[in-house]
């Protein structure tokens, strides 16, 4: 049960630090050129899933352990 | 609340609560359990709901195109339309209209199956009818369908194709000896006793150059790994969140949880129609020095 609760509690922390980095980023850029949000939009999210694969890799060993 | 179509002998004393199930156990298992077999085949309630997916698709196309006319109107314009936004995201990773024409259609049978089978797993029905069946001493409630990509087989095999058809497109566009030495750098080797009067840190970088290739075949290994993984724990995750999240309060608390699901199995199409195309690109393009 620990284990269980470990594995994802410990995983998703690198990974949520990851997608808040590129949100702030992503914030930052559309701050300093309103136009460009449509071209920051897609590749944000794109790399976002990028980032959360991480933590689903976790999720499943989180739930394959016994 | 499941409909049970089939009802093995149960004990007389069978306490099926409405909200929990003391006797008959309604776990989300990791891999799908088999419903039926043809010959030796065992067949799974997700590769029903892949049979499914592919009917749809191919009555969808058949209908589609019987009728296609130069001056479209209605569905065909809006199929236009959506094809002609897809072509440009294509342009931004293989910055050629020609090249995206002709992976063109490879990367969106893989974007309208993994979307069609993302977005099948939540019509309500996948997953709620099932069969009880005895296992191991206890009940268990097993689904005749479930989310096709919510099985790993299903997402392995979608990743095992996409990258080696891009291993084979790479070959045939660029012959097998430039593509042989991406991995295995013999070019690399065989420069050295020539190379070396000229130029001596060649003595030193080939040998890290034929390294790096060797690397790179176990890239490959990962991406098939991360493609398959990312698509199958994003689904499965999602379709246990919504089991869990109904079994709290099944009115009203699952309704943002499937706009959730919605929005994700679109984005987790597109992120893997999209590095297909990506892996499709590099390994498709010589290098020019």
């Amino acid at each position: 049960m620990l284990a269980k609760a470990l594995a994802i509690g410990i995983g998703a922390i690198g990974p949520g630090l990851g997608i808040g980095l590129i949100g702030a980023k992503a914030m930052e850029a559309i701050g300093r050129n309103p136009e460009a949000v449509g071209k920051i939009l897609v590749p944000m999210l794109l790399i976002a899933a990028f980032a959360e694969a991480i933590a689903i890799y976790a999720l499943v060993i989180a739930f394959s352990i016994k | 609340m499941s409909l049970n179509l089939e009802q093995n002998n149960l004990n007389t004393n069978n306490t099926e609560a409405p909200v929990v199930s003391a006797e008959i156990s309604h776990e989300h298992t990791l891999y799908a359990e088999q419903i039926g077999q043809i010959g030796n085949f065992p067949v799974t309630n997700s590769l029903l709901n892949s049979w499914l997916v592919l009917l749809v698709v191919v009555i969808f196309g058949v209908i589609v195109s019987r009728k296609i006319k130069l001056v479209p109107r209605g569905l065909q314009n809006g199929l236009e339309i959506i094809f002609e936004s897809f072509l440009d995201m294509f342009d931004s990773v293989t910055n050629s209209r020609k090249r995206s024409l002709k992976f063109a259609p490879l990367v969106l049978t893989f974007f309208f199956f993994i979307l069609l089978n993302n977005w099948l797993g939540i019509l309500p029905g996948i997953g709620s009818i099932g069969q009880i069946v005895s296992e191991d001493g206890h009940q268990a409630f097993v689904p005749f369908f479930r989310g096709g990509t919510a099985d790993l087989n299903t997402t392995l095999a979608l990743a095992i194709i996409g990258v080696v058809a891009s291993h084979i497109l790479g070959v045939i566009a660029t012959g097998w000896w430039y593509y042989f030495n991406k991995f295995i750098n013999l070019k690399a080797l065989l420069e050295i006793p020539k190379k070396v009067i000229k130029e001596p840190t060649i003595l030193l970088v080939n040998p890290i150059k034929v390294f790096v290739g060797l690397i790179e075949i176990i890239g490959e290994a990962a991406k098939v790994a991360s493609l398959s993984f990312r698509l199958f724990g994003n689904i499965f995750a999602g379709e246990v969140l919504l089991a869990s999240m109904a079994a709290i309060l099944a009115w009203g608390i699952p309704i943002p949880f499937m706009f959730l699901e919605i929005i994700v199995g679109l984005i987790q199409a597109l992120i893997f129609a999209m590095l297909i195309l990506t892996y499709l690109t590099i390994n498709t393009t010589k290098e020019e020095h």
